[in-house]
Parts: C-alpha cells; structure tokens; sequence
C-alpha cells in the first residue's frame, strides 16, 4: 500500500511533466544559466580557481533544486490536489516519498547534463570514478531533496512560500553541499583520493538516512490543517 | 512559575556582580594575555544558546506530536533567546579574532557551525513572523531540523576546516585550567541563570498572550 | 472488515487561531439519507467546517464521531468513506479525464478497469475522455470532479459551493445526484450561500454564521424568504 501509492504519485507526475517537459527544461536551464554565471564570475585570465568545478555543480544542482520544489508544489496547490490526495485513505508519508521520488529523478536528469557541462568548461576530470561521483550525487541529491521536499509541502499554503523556501532550505542543507563538494573534489584530484571521498560519502549517506526518518516522522502532524 | 522570577533575577543579578571580580583575577593566557579575557564572555554565550536549542528542539516535538500550545511556547521563546544569545557569541567571536590574530573571520569551527544553526533559528523567527497562519507547526519543523542537522554541521564543518588548519578562536584553555575554571563555571552559570530567568519572562508574556486571545474569543460569546 | 458508519456527530467543535473565530461550539448530527444544508455567508465557518468532517483539520477543542468513533482511531480506513468536493475541483488540468479518474481510482484502491468508463459516462465526459482538463469549461470540470469525488462510493459526501458556476441544467443535474445518494444512504453534506439551489433539495438545514450554529431543523417549505435575512444575502 505504502509504495504503492508512492510509485502511484511518481507515475502521476511522470505522465504529467512528459506532456510538457516543463519542469524539466526550465530547471534543466536555469542550472545551466548558473553555471555561467559562476564561471564568468569566478575564471581570471581563462583559469578557474582550484576546486571551482565540485563547486559550482553543487551550487547549481542546490538553486534548481530549489526552483524544481517550488515548481513541483505549485503544481498540487493549482487546483488544491494535494488536498484530495490527503484525503485518500493511503498513507501520508507515502504522498511524501512519491513526491521526493519525483524531485531525485527531475534533479538526476540536470544532473546529467551538468556534469559533462562542467567537465567541459573546466576540463575537470570528472568521469574518473563515475560510480562513486555517482553516489554522491545520488546521496547529496537525496538529502537536499528529503529536507526540500518536506518544507516545500509544509510551505504549500503559505503566502510567502517562494521566498521562506530558499530561506529555510539553506542553512538546513549547508553539510549537504560542504560533503558533496569536498567529496567531489577529492574524486576530482590527481590522483582521486578515494578514502577521504568516501569518508564525506558516509557522513552524505548518514544524512540521507537522518533526513528521511525525521521527514516520514513529522510529514503527518505537519500536513494538517 | 512568576514566583521564580525574584530568585532568579537576583541569583542572576549577584553571578553577574561577583563574575568581573574573578575574571580579573583570573591569570592571563600565555599568547593573548588581556584579550582572551573576553572568552569569559564568548564562551557562556554558547553555552546559553545551546540550552535554547535542547528546548526549541523538545518544545517542537512535543507540540507538533502532542499538540501543546504551552511547549510551542517555550520553543518559540528559546528560538529568540538562542538568537540573542548567538549574536552575542557572533560578535564577541570577531571581536576577539580581530584583536587576537588580525581578522574578523576565519570560519573557526566553532564560529562557523554557531552561525549556521543561528541562520536556522532566524529563519524559524521569520517563518513564524510571514508564514502565515498554521506557521507555529512550520517553524516546529524548522526547529527539529535544526537541532538533528546540528551534529553533521559541526562534523562536516570541522572536517572542512582542519584541512586547512588555522588557529582557532579557543585555544586549549582546558588544558591549563589553573585559575581560570571559576571564573568560566560562574559565568556559564550567570549565562544560564540569566538564560533561564528570560525563558520563563518570554513565556510568561506569551502565556498573556493567548489568555488575552482566549478572553477575547470568550467575550464574543 | 471495511469501516462504515451511519451517523456523524459532531461535538461542540470550536476552531480558531489566535483572536480569529473560525468555528464556536457547534454541534450537530448528520444520519445516513440526509440532505444537510449547510447554508451561511461568506465567512461564516462552513468550509472549515467542511475541513473538519473530512479529517483534514484538526478542530481545536472539541471531537466528531463517526459511527461513534474518533478519526484517529478509526484510521485511513475513514477516508475510504468519505468523498469532497470542493470549489477548487482537485483535477489535475495537465491529465486528461480518463488520467484524473484512473490515478484516483487507483490511490483509493478502486480497479479502474470497471469504473472509470462508467463514471466518464455518467459525467458525460465519455467522448472527451482523452482531452486535458485544462481545456474543459467550468461545467465540463464539475461533472468530471463529482464523479472522481464519488469514485469509492463513500458514506459521507461533503460538497462546499458545488453549484458555483454551473448553468441551470447543471445545477439540476447535480441536484439529482445528490438526491439519488441520498436515497442510497448516503449522507450528503452541502454547504452553499445560495439559497435558491438548497430550497427543495436539502432535508435539513444547519445555518451557520459567525462560526455558530444557529438553527438546526428540518428544511421548511419557504426555505428562501426563512433564512434570507439571517445569512444576510442577495
């Protein structure tokens, strides 16, 4: 029943982004658009500082998380859907999870953008260890994802729910980005420093399971009215 | 609980008269001589901006699973004593920095991790502020996810900066504690009397608060 | 076993935020074949009250029993029996009707092999099917969100503002619907300003304003000129 109804709400808002591939395109160029703007800001004399790839794709992937939550809810607050899925006999947290769900897969899809973009502009040698940049950007993606999309639902009524968004979000997400950037950085260097890359994976990955724990605890007392 | 408020502003009042005498003749830091004096200040700071966050944090769960309007009090009490408190950590920090080593800012440990879970607690103000109406159970969530972030921020954050190793802003005064615990204990203590004396103000006002709304709604009937 | 119920009582429900009344003490009870008017002015606590029957709000003092029982122990299994319908219609505009219907079918358990099609035609919706909402006129839209608020069959159907926007024919329509729930057992909750849709359609009349209950009694013929003046509209 439980995942079920999460795969249910996936697929729903799979059948509903692949009709317009809204969401998708406008968060997939405004990563891109971020991306510019930090290289043109930061690259002197066509030299970019050191670590400023790992840098920039996680500042990026963290602003169009944020749009891509902001965009997702909007779309269940249209005509109130979310209150008719509240209403469903399913389980609340799996609305949760469904929704996460969605938010990972969209931010994965810019993802894989982003990186070859970013191995591009920087010549940074991304693709050295793909499986464990992988799983950094499957578990620093969660994380941001799991708090992002716990407070974008609590914010779902709220007048002032683009601005307290980002507000909320960033402070709470703050280890998120320092593990995903130091990670990548050491998968990034000559030679990949595996132990300490995989020292940050396990302290992302400790997150990951902190985040949703305490997001399927409290999305029920929360979503009530 | 008003019964409290005499003792406790007296307790209060007689730390905070007897703290400058042992401060001053406490011994002087082997480096930084008058200027580490300050850390009397500083580090009792924390110490009350951390007693809000055990209660924000216990005050919201207990709210947001148990519907008490009482714990959402005492969390959005502790929520503003933890920014007063954090400012006054936040500029002591700099403060001395600038004085000790020349800069204002070096993202110390400490400093830094105390900035970020002070953003935290400022964005739980706001979102009670314009959240708009059911934002007490939102600004609980802030509070939760706060307090359960707060061991990664200082983990990852000292990971971060030992990289780099600078001097940071507390030096291992625990390993030289000669003369200079009594001072520390008592200021911790005139920071966490006073600490808890504001606590049972703020919540006492809110308390009239909400009797003056429940009065209010009362009337009309 | 399936949770069912036949009586809904509502207990000295009182909901407000700080000095802001939304509900005060009502209490009421609401029996299966009955045709609740919930009738009132803008403002008056109706769609809160709406809220707090369909579980979705917590009211602040007081309870409502179903069947005897408190929602939190009763469960999920109480949303299976309940049906809304709102002004904002819950219809994702991007699907298509048959997609609404079919992903609600399936969230509340339903196959919708043998449902959907049925309630396309009763919406009449059946040659439209694979259209997006967003294309559907007001009307289309109601007709098609009746029938995914009546998808699961529920006990107590709660209905805020149904009729606004809908041309008389709908408005009949809709009336008949009700009345046929009704007769099946159903208990209708209907919370309206317009008096003129509620005269000879509810059984009963629940006049709300302010937050308070004020009247409660069985629907009287002059139902219009009676509460006119107590809801104070047009």
């Amino acid at each position: 029943m439980f995942l079920r109804t999460s795969l249910l709400v996936l697929r729903k808002d799979f059948a509903i982004e692949v009709k317009t591939l809204e969401i998708v395109m406008t968060t997939l160029f405004f990563a891109v658009a971020c991306v510019l703007v930090f290289s043109f800001a930061f690259v002197k004399e066509g030299q970019a500082p050191p670590d400023a790839a790992p840098a920039i794709l996680w500042i990026a992937v963290a602003f169009s998380g944020t749009l891509a939550l902001g965009r997702t809810f909007e779309r269940e607050r249209y005509a109130e859907t979310l209150r008719a899925l509240l209403l469903a006999p399913a389980p609340r947290p799996a609305l949760y999870v469904g929704k996460l769900l969605g938010i990972v897969v969209l931010l994965a899809l810019d993802e894989l953008i982003l990186v070859p973009l970013i191995a591009f502009l920087f010549g940074a040698p991304m693709f050295v260890r793909p499986l464990l940049l992988a799983a950094f950007l499957a578990c620093g993606t969660t994380a941001f994802a799991a708090v992002g999309t716990l407070f974008a639902a609590m914010l779902m009524r709220s007048r002032t729910r683009d601005v307290l968004l980002p507000i909320l979000l960033y402070p709470v997400t703050v280890p998120v980005i320092i593990c995903g950037v130091r990670g990548t950085a050491a998968l990034l260097s000559t030679p990949p420093d595996e132990p300490t890359a995989k020292m940050w994976l396990a302290i992302l990955f400790a997150m990951d399971v902190v985040f949703v724990t305490l997001a399927l605890w409290t999305f029920e007392p929360l979503m009530s009215e | 609980m008003k019964k409290l408020f005499g003792p406790l502003a007296i307790v209060a009042a007689a730390l905070f008269a007897i703290a400058p005498f042992l401060i001053a003749n406490a011994p002087y830091e082997s480096t930084m001589l008058l200027i580490q004096k300050i850390f009397y200040f500083h580090v009792p700071s924390w110490v009350g901006m951390y007693c809000g966050l055990v209660v924000a944090a216990a005050g919201s769960l207990w709210y947001l699973f148990k519907g008490s309007k009482a714990a959402d009090r005492y969390a959005a009490s502790a929520a503003e004593l933890i920014v007063v408190f954090g400012l006054n950590g936040l500029i002591s920090g700099p403060l001395w920095a600038r004085k000790a080593w020349g800069v204002w800012w070096q993202w110390d440990v400490k400093l830094t991790s105390a900035l970020l879970l002070w953003l935290m607690f400022v964005a739980y103000l706001l979102v009670r502020k314009y959240g708009g109406p059911g934002s007490e159970k939102l600004a609980a969530a802030v509070a939760i996810f706060g307090a359960a972030v707060s061991p990664f921020v200082y983990v990852s954050v000292n990971i971060w900066r030992t990289m780099h190793p600078k001097t940071s802003v507390v030096p291992d005064i625990i390993k030289n504690p000669q003369g200079m615990a009594a001072p520390l204990l008592v200021s911790m203590a005139a920071f966490v009397v006073l600490f808890v004396l504001l606590l049972n103000l703020r919540v006492a006002l809110a308390e009239r608060q909400d009797a003056l709304d429940e009065l209010y709604l009362a009337h009309e009937d | 076993m399936p949770f069912d119920f036949d009586a809904v009582q509502i207990n000295r429900v009182s909901r407000h935020f700080g000095r802001r009344r939304a509900l005060s003490n009502v209490s009421l009870t609401l029996r299966a074949g009955d045709i609740v008017g919930l009738l009132g002015p803008n403002g008056a606590g109706k769609s809160t009250l709406i809220s707090v029957l369909a579980t979705l709000a917590m009211p602040t003092s007081g309870d409502v029993r179903y069947g005897g029982r408190l929602s939190r122990e009763i469960g999920a299994p109480l949303r299976d029996r309940i049906g809304l319908l709102a002004h904002e219609l819950y219809l994702y505009p991007e699907l298509s009707a048959r997609q609404n219907l079919d992903f609600f079918a399936r969230i509340y358990g339903i196959d919708p092999v043998t449902t959907v099609p049925a309630a396309l035609d009763r919406a009449n919706l059946a040659d439209r099917a694979d259209d997006d909402v967003q294309g559907f006129s007001r009307g289309m839209r109601q007709r098609l969100a009746l029938e995914r608020a009546l998808l699961h069959k529920p006990r107590l159907v709660l209905f805020d503002e149904p009729f606004t926007g809908l041309d008389d024919a709908a408005v009949s329509i809709v009336s008949r619907r009700l009345q046929s729930l009704a007769a099946e057992g159903t208990i209708v909750v209907l919370a309206t300003h317009d008096l003129d849709v509620a005269d000879g359609l509810v059984t009963r009349v629940a006049l709300v304003r302010g937050g308070r209950l004020l009247a409660d009694e069985p629907a009287p013929a002059g139902l219009r000129s009676r509460y006119r003046s107590a809801i104070g509209a047009a």
